[in-house]
């Protein structure tokens, strides 16, 4: 038996399709040049670093007490941080799913699983010294403690846990509304108590779902660079070692073994979270619930988990509340009225503020558009076609995902600096604003594929078949069809590439030269001088523009979108 | 009607056609459609039939292109199309989830596959309306496909791939998301527009009534393999194997030997008994199966072969009896009953058969 003809027809039919067999050449090249090459050169830069083959570098970076320690600082904060944002999110999706809320607090939870969404990542370690720090207002001025040390490890901790716990929240929301309630049901009709309930049926489905819960927070965390960076002092991780390795110590052989150390770890943590959980996960919960769940009403639940969450809530939101407030004082610490704009205007007037929202928004704008349109052909071509190399696509764009945003900066240093295998072979690119763009795509296109992927799995295959068969060729099929259904998933998409980009800083921070000037970076800068103030006010009108086009995006979804016309008649 | 049609129908050929897949769970590679050879001539209306897993749907979608074949060679109107993609080759198809554009409405729907040939627009309107008027769905045309029933939405997926006037149409079961009466209906209807435009039609489906009430010709398959094909009257009552009578209606089984032929009739004998069985092979000898439909045996005092009742149930248009005949579980339905005596559990009876209503199967 032998499939060649078979084999050889696929082949024929698709060389048939000049477009589609472009489209595929081109992303495989673009995937292979500016994912896989870059961690590919980070290996051979660590094996043949100090001339020669060789485990020298890996000897010599284990042998510094500072990479050791980075790696026990790294894996210890990651642990932490993802028990701890697992369980909160836990705590606030059995919240919202089992007990009846009134309005308020579930606004609360909305903007709380809104808010890391749209802000860049550091917001959180700014507020967190700006209220708990030394002339923190909270610390200093509430309580009078005058040395509250903020900085190290417990800082990291809180800061990431509260960043990184409303994606856990989602995340086991969704899995909760899942849970059939007769099954529960069950169990407390043979006599289980609210508790044995919880312990007996809703918690074991509900355990692969946690687990892939801390993994997700713990992969965050440990790619994590900017909240480390500010809040982390002498506390330091993999992620900023490694940018200290680089830009301080100028050892770019040491700094792509650590790289290389740091990735593994990462690939490690995904591939038990995609193989292993997600399967796991969606054995245990299949199906929707058959029908409303029977709210808890009691009391002595309701109200202390009501209460607590809802406290809880109200102190993250105030966290992001103190950053726009904090760039309104005089001066943060010392002096609190009157209230003023002289730091806004700063940002124009002496820090170059216009160029700065000028460069970082042009670059997110080319870059979000890109992403969209890229991720959105990924997800059809791995969905709806059949051919060689889809496996490598769908491959190498998951991969992407694992790829903390360190390594992918210091791959594209040790890759484009010197051209292609330090040969000088597209060493242009290195250190212009194209650079830029491709990191900016690349760090987004995970997202944008997945969730491209699943809105395409929602469509029966034989719409775009019966297209094809009526005459309509690859490209007519995608934007005739495809793209039409899956409009509201490119718009979302293309917004989160938008703001993705605009707020990233992991990568970019190694990359960027100086006739860029990019907000977040700047941020960063002043962050890091202490001068919160100025740090506020850039960031402030980040988190504007970042809610902006969400806010813009949700409106043209509501009035444009294609389901619009779909769903309204149902 | 005909005088929409200005192109001719096209035939299809499939010249020892196979297909191999793996098994997703051992790994291993196996015919899922293994040498099929088939000839359809323009204009007729031909089903493959067969339990799921029989790969007619798989034959199916390599008419349409969009798998392609291990083995052998298809032509349309005479034409090799193995190599083309399906947006280039003459069919249409009509699939089993309509598979209609949500973000369209009727018309554009129907005028999709007009849109890309560059029809000019005068001439979209026309053919459209006049397919819609065909299809009973006039005044439909502004209405968003979700806003139609199945029955409609079917209606607009027929007349979508009709506008076109493909050389040959294709169906992938259309009727089984409908209910019971509608699936009769719609496949009435099926049948009258294909006669009325004298189209080419391949249609897949696994329910037996549904494919003797549409076809000229039915293929009907089982593992990959053709296991008859034959007019329905002919699959119906001259079944080669048990597999076809069984699946083609209800049917009993009776061991016999035959003892010689006399007159284009096989005398066989039946526990001892006589029977004669119309039979053009004078070849088969000894022993050998009796195929006899329900309908086709009647039950009396007295007859042919001795029975005992074990079953006797009105349904209405018939009575139902299970009678053992030997060992053998005989099922007969006797058409319209009132007025005959009804045998009740536990009688003794007599069954008997014309010899053209029965057929000899080898064993």
């Amino acid at each position: 038996m032998a499939k060649a003809q078979s084999a050889a027809l696929d082949r024929k039919k698709l060389m048939g399709d000049p477009i589609m067999v472009t489209t595929i050449v081109v992303l495989i090249a673009f995937l292979t040049l500016f994912i896989l090459y870059p961690l590919a050169i980070l290996l051979v830069d660590s094996f043949v670093g100090d001339g020669g083959f060789s485990f020298s570098v890996f000897e010599r970076i284990f042998k510094m007490s500072n990479f050791t320690r980075a790696i026990t600082n790294t894996l210890k904060v990651g642990f932490v941080v993802g028990i701890l944002s697992s369980l909160l999110g836990l705590l606030f999706a059995y919240v919202e799913v089992y007990l009846r809320m009134n309005r308020c607090v579930g606004g609360l939870f909305k903007v709380v699983s809104m808010l890391p969404v749209v802000s860049p990542p550091f917001v959180l370690s700014l507020s967190m010294i700006m209220l708990f720090g030394k002339a923190g207002l909270i610390t200093r001025f509430l309580l009078g403690i005058y040395d509250n040390n903020v900085y190290g490890y417990w800082g990291i901790v809180v800061v990431q846990t509260l960043t990184f716990f409303p994606v856990c929240y989602m995340m086991l929301k969704g899995l909760l509304k899942n849970i059939d309630p007769s099954l529960e049901e069950a169990a407390r009709d043979m006599g289980a108590s609210r508790w044995k309930v919880f312990a007996d049926v809703t918690l074991p489905l509900l355990l692969p779902g946690i687990g892939n819960a801390f993994l997700v927070t713990f992969i965050e965390s440990i790619a994590d660079f900017a909240n480390p960076m500010i809040i982390g002092g002498s506390y330091d991780t993999l992620a900023t070692t490694i940018y200290l390795q680089i830009t301080g110590a100028y050892d770019k052989a040491g700094a792509a073994a650590m790289a290389v150390v740091l990735l593994i770890i990462t690939l490690g943590m995904f591939a038990v979270q995609k193989y292993y959980l997600e399967r796991k996960t969606a054995a245990t919960l299949t199906g929707k619930a058959s029908r409303a769940r029977m709210l808890i009403e009691d009391k002595s639940v309701k109200i202390p988990l009501t209460i607590f969450c809802a406290v809880g809530a109200a102190f993250v939101i105030m966290m992001y509340i103190c950053v726009p407030i904090g760039a309104l004082f005089p001066t943060w610490g010392y002096k609190f009225t009157p209230l003023t704009f002289k730091w806004f205007e700063q940002v124009f007037t002496r820090y170059r503020g216009l160029q700065a929202f000028r460069d970082s928004f042009v670059l997110s704008l080319i870059a979000a558009p890109i992403t969209a349109l890229l991720s959105m052909i990924i997800s059809y071509l791995v969905v709806k076609r059949k051919f060689r190399g889809k496996g490598f696509i769908e491959a190498v764009s998951m991969l992407a995902m694992a790829v903390p945003g360190t390594v992918l900066g210091v791959g594209y240093i040790r890759g484009f600096a010197n051209g292609l295998f330090h040969t000088g072979v597209l060493s242009g690119i290195y250190g212009t604003g194209l650079i830029l763009i491709i990191v900016f795509i690349v760090r987004s296109l995970p997202t944008g594929t997945r969730s491209g992927i699943s809105a395409l799995r929602q469509i029966d295959k034989s719409i775009e078949e019966s297209a094809y068969d009526m005459g309509a060729d690859s490209l007519k099929v995608f934007t005739s069809v495809t793209l039409p259904l899956i409009k509201d998933s490119f718009l979302s998409g293309l917004v989160t590439a938008f703001v993705r980009s605009i707020t990233a800083i992991s990568a970019i921070i190694l990359l960027v030269t100086p006739s860029y000037l990019l907000i977040t970076v700047q941020i960063n800068e002043f962050a890091e001088k202490g001068a919160f103030s100025i740090a506020c006010a850039f960031a402030t009108i980040l988190i504007i523009i970042t809610y902006g086009s969400v806010l813009l995006m949700n409106f043209i979804i509501k009035h444009f979108g294609t389901s619009r016309k779909v769903k309204e008649v149902e | 009607m005909s005088d929409m049609r200005k192109k001719e129908p096209k035939g299809v050929r499939l010249d020892h056609i196979s297909k191999i897949y793996q098994n997703p769970k051992t790994g291993q590679d196996f015919y899922a459609v293994h040498d099929v050879e088939l000839d359809i001539e323009p204009g007729s209306f031909v089903t493959l039939l067969g339990p799921s897993g029989c790969g007619k749907t798989t034959t199916l979608r390599m008419i349409a292109g969009f798998e392609s074949p291990d083995e052998g060679e298809i032509y349309l109107g005479g034409e090799p199309i193995n190599q083309l993609t399906p947006n280039k080759r003459d069919t249409a198809m009509v699939f089993q989830s309509y598979a209609l554009f949500p973000h369209y409405n009727v018309f554009d729907n129907v005028a999709y596959g007009l849109r890309l040939r560059k029809v000019p627009k005068d001439e979209i309107r026309e053919r459209v309306t006049n397919i819609l008027k065909l299809v009973e769905l006039s005044d439909m045309e502004q209405r968003m496909t979700n806003q139609l029933s199945g029955g409609q939405q079917q209606r607009v997926a027929l007349a979508r791939a009709l506008v076109v006037e493909p050389g040959v149409l294709l169906f992938d079961e259309p009727l089984s998301n409908l209910d019971a009466k509608l699936r009769v209906q719609m496949r009435t209807e099926i049948r009258r527009i294909q006669q009325a435009l004298g189209i080419t039609a391949i249609y897949v489906t696994h329910d037996q009534s549904e494919a003797m009430a549409i076809s000229d010709n039915i293929i009907l398959m089982k593992g990959g393999v053709i296991a008859q094909m034959g007019s329905p009257t002919e699959i119906y009552y001259h079944p080669n194997s048990e597999f076809v009578a069984d699946f083609i209606g209800e049917c009993n089984f009776l061991k016999c030997t035959v003892k010689g032929h006399e007159g284009g009739d096989a005398v066989a004998e039946v526990d001892g008994r006589p029977v004669r069985v119309r039979c053009d092979k004078p070849g088969i000898t000894g022993n050998a199966e009796i195929v006899l439909r329900p309908e086709a045996i009647g039950i009396a005092d007295e007859g042919q072969l001795p029975c005992k009742v074990e079953l006797s149930c009105f349904m209405g248009s018939y009575q139902n009896y299970h009678v053992r005949v030997g060992d053998t579980l005989v099922k007969i339905a006797d058409n319209c009953p009132i007025g005959k005596k009804t045998f009740q559990v536990g009688d003794d009876a007599y069954i008997s058969f014309r010899s053209e209503c029965a057929h000899l199967l080898e064993t």
